[in-house]
């Protein structure tokens, strides 16, 4: 089903002026009557800053206001509007109009991710897996009952793990990842980068155990180095040098 | 004993058979190039190499080395592309299955040329 | 209760290389190469195996592979045996964290460490490499 609808003038939410115009096609599914995915189109005018994520509220706004969009910070901070943009997954906030140079932009619900409806997907699994690898510093003394004031760390030793520590749990990894578009039961990229941002952080001591919950035939082994979740990261952790790193003590490069 | 063993294991294994089959199998292929490629490949020349011992070792130690490394690869890509305990016990074992007979139908051609039994 | 549909991009996900680069060409090539050699590797030890017919057998092997798919199939051989274990070195290597970049505080745009030049050279070299070997393999085979 296709349905091209113009922005009226006097409803537009960008100036009138503006002459430019994009395709937008909203994937359309919900689980619960449709049985497959149909494409809904909308004309949509736009500006050399206008995010998909502000086209897609555009079309919200004057046309279908039953578009099912997860969103939040708008500034690639929060990591809820994760999806597929022209292919390849994205966040709608911080990918422009502008910069995909294409007169049709298709946007899909997230790939390896459960759909509610519409572009909204499931978490569960990116959490659960998250909870597996046990995202807290493993140790037997804390803060409040050892002699020191707190765990100091020296700014080298911040280095080694801030970068892993921007994860928003946007998903837009695993929905790149090869192995995940075919393993249920893979852990992941974004647990796997989480799992060294841990085991990395100086102030851990559960890098053995965390090293045993992913060292199974679901696990680290069945990442390939294929890199596309970094390609894809919109925050600069670099999962995949994470998930190499963290290898590199399973092979005994590292110690 | 094939579920038993930790993933880290067979990956080191799957990585180590690799190294050394490349300095092996690269051995092999340039056994055809000392002499002429057509002659290398005439049936005396390929029943004199079988029964020269430590070349027979060698395609044996190939044999059992590229066995091991290329159906380990394939149970990884048939593990994910999908899952289930049966489907990966039936995976693992029946490349394992698999592993075994070619190796077992190598090892024959290899010792009965190289005890002469052609 | 009925099950959740994975929304899992399948098959089809996992061989397009389309988007994401280099990188996800080679780990397509190295998945097909793998099994190709896979299946080569079998076919040889059972061909190999007519030896035990005596020169007759042999001989008779010999004659399917000397011919020109024969030989087509041998350099696509050499070109696959060639890719997998140069790039099979390679991500090796990269597997245990060598050449992959430094954790740094990530800065806009964000350019990911681990794809870099030096991954991306030994894909290339790779690639190369096999070309060059098929050449000169088919050279060997056509130049008697």
């Amino acid at each position: 089903m296709t349905q091209v609808s113009s922005i009226a003038e006097g409803q537009a939410s960008t100036p009138l002026s503006s002459s430019k115009s994009v395709t937008l096609r909203i994937a359309r599914y919900n689980p619960e009557h449709d049985s497959e995915r149909k494409f809904m189109e909308f004309s949509i005018p736009y500006e050399k800053w206008t995010t998909v994520l502000e086209a897609i509220l555009d079309v919200k706004k004057h046309f279908d206001h039953s578009v099912a969009v997860r969103y939040s910070c708008r500034q690639a901070t929060c990591g809820s509007c994760g999806m597929i943009i022209n292919g390849k997954p994205r966040l709608a906030c911080f990918t422009k109009i502008s910069e995909l140079d294409s007169d049709v932009v298709t946007v899909e619900p997230m790939n390896n991710f459960p759909i509610i409806r519409d572009l909204a997907v499931r978490f569960e699994r990116l959490f659960d897996a998250h909870h597996k690898i046990k995202p807290y510093l493993i140790r037997d003394d804390s803060e409040i009952t050892s002699n020191e004031k707190e765990f100091l760390q020296s700014p080298e030793e911040v280095e080694q793990y801030i970068q892993f520590s921007n994860c928003i749990k946007c998903g837009l990894c695993n929905s790149a990842c090869p192995t995940m578009a075919t393993d249920s039961s893979f852990v992941g990229p974004q647990a796997l980068a989480q799992a060294y941002r841990y085991v990395a952080d100086s102030r851990d001591k559960g890098k053995d155990s965390r090293l045993k919950i992913i060292d199974e035939s679901h696990g680290i082994w069945r990442c390939h180095f294929a890199g596309s979740c970094s390609q894809v990261c919109p925050k600069g952790v670099d999962p995949a040098m994470g998930i190499q790193f963290l290898r590199g003590y399973l092979l005994g490069f590292r110690s | 004993m094939v579920n038993k063993m930790r993933e880290s294991i067979i990956m080191k294994i799957h990585y180590g058979t690799a190294l050394a089959a490349v300095a092996l199998v690269a051995v092999h292929i340039l056994m055809r190039l000392t002499q002429n490629f057509a002659e290398s490949l005439e049936y005396s020349s390929v029943i004199a190499n079988y029964q020269f011992l430590p070349y027979a070792g060698m395609l044996e130690i190939i044999l059992i080395l590229l066995s091991i490394h290329g159906f380990n690869g394939l149970r990884v890509i048939l593990l994910e592309l999908k899952q289930g305990r049966a489907y990966e016990k039936a995976v693992s074992y029946g490349c394992v299955a698999a592993m075994v007979g070619l190796i077992a139908y190598g090892s024959r051609t290899i010792i009965m040329v190289n005890m002469g039994m052609v | 209760m009925k099950p959740i549909d994975e929304n899992k991009e399948g098959i089809g996900g996992m061989i397009n290389p389309r988007r994401y680069g280099i990188e996800r060409v080679a780990y397509l090539f190295m998945r097909l190469s793998g099994l190709g050699l896979l299946a080569y590797f079998i076919g040889h030890i059972y061909e190999t195996s007519s030896i035990l017919r005596g020169e007759v057998g042999w001989n008779e092997f010999l004659e399917i592979t000397q011919t020109n798919e024969g030989h087509a199939l041998l350099a696509i051989v050499i070109a696959m045996c060639v890719f997998h274990t140069v790039n099979g070195i390679r991500v090796m290597l990269g597997e245990g964290g060598v050449g992959v970049g430094k954790p740094a505080r990530p800065d806009y745009p964000y350019i990911p460490a681990s794809q870099n030049a030096k991954h991306k050279i030994g894909i290339y070299s790779a690639i190369v490499l096999a070309a060059i070997a098929t050449m000169y393999g088919l050279a060997v085979m056509y130049g008697e």
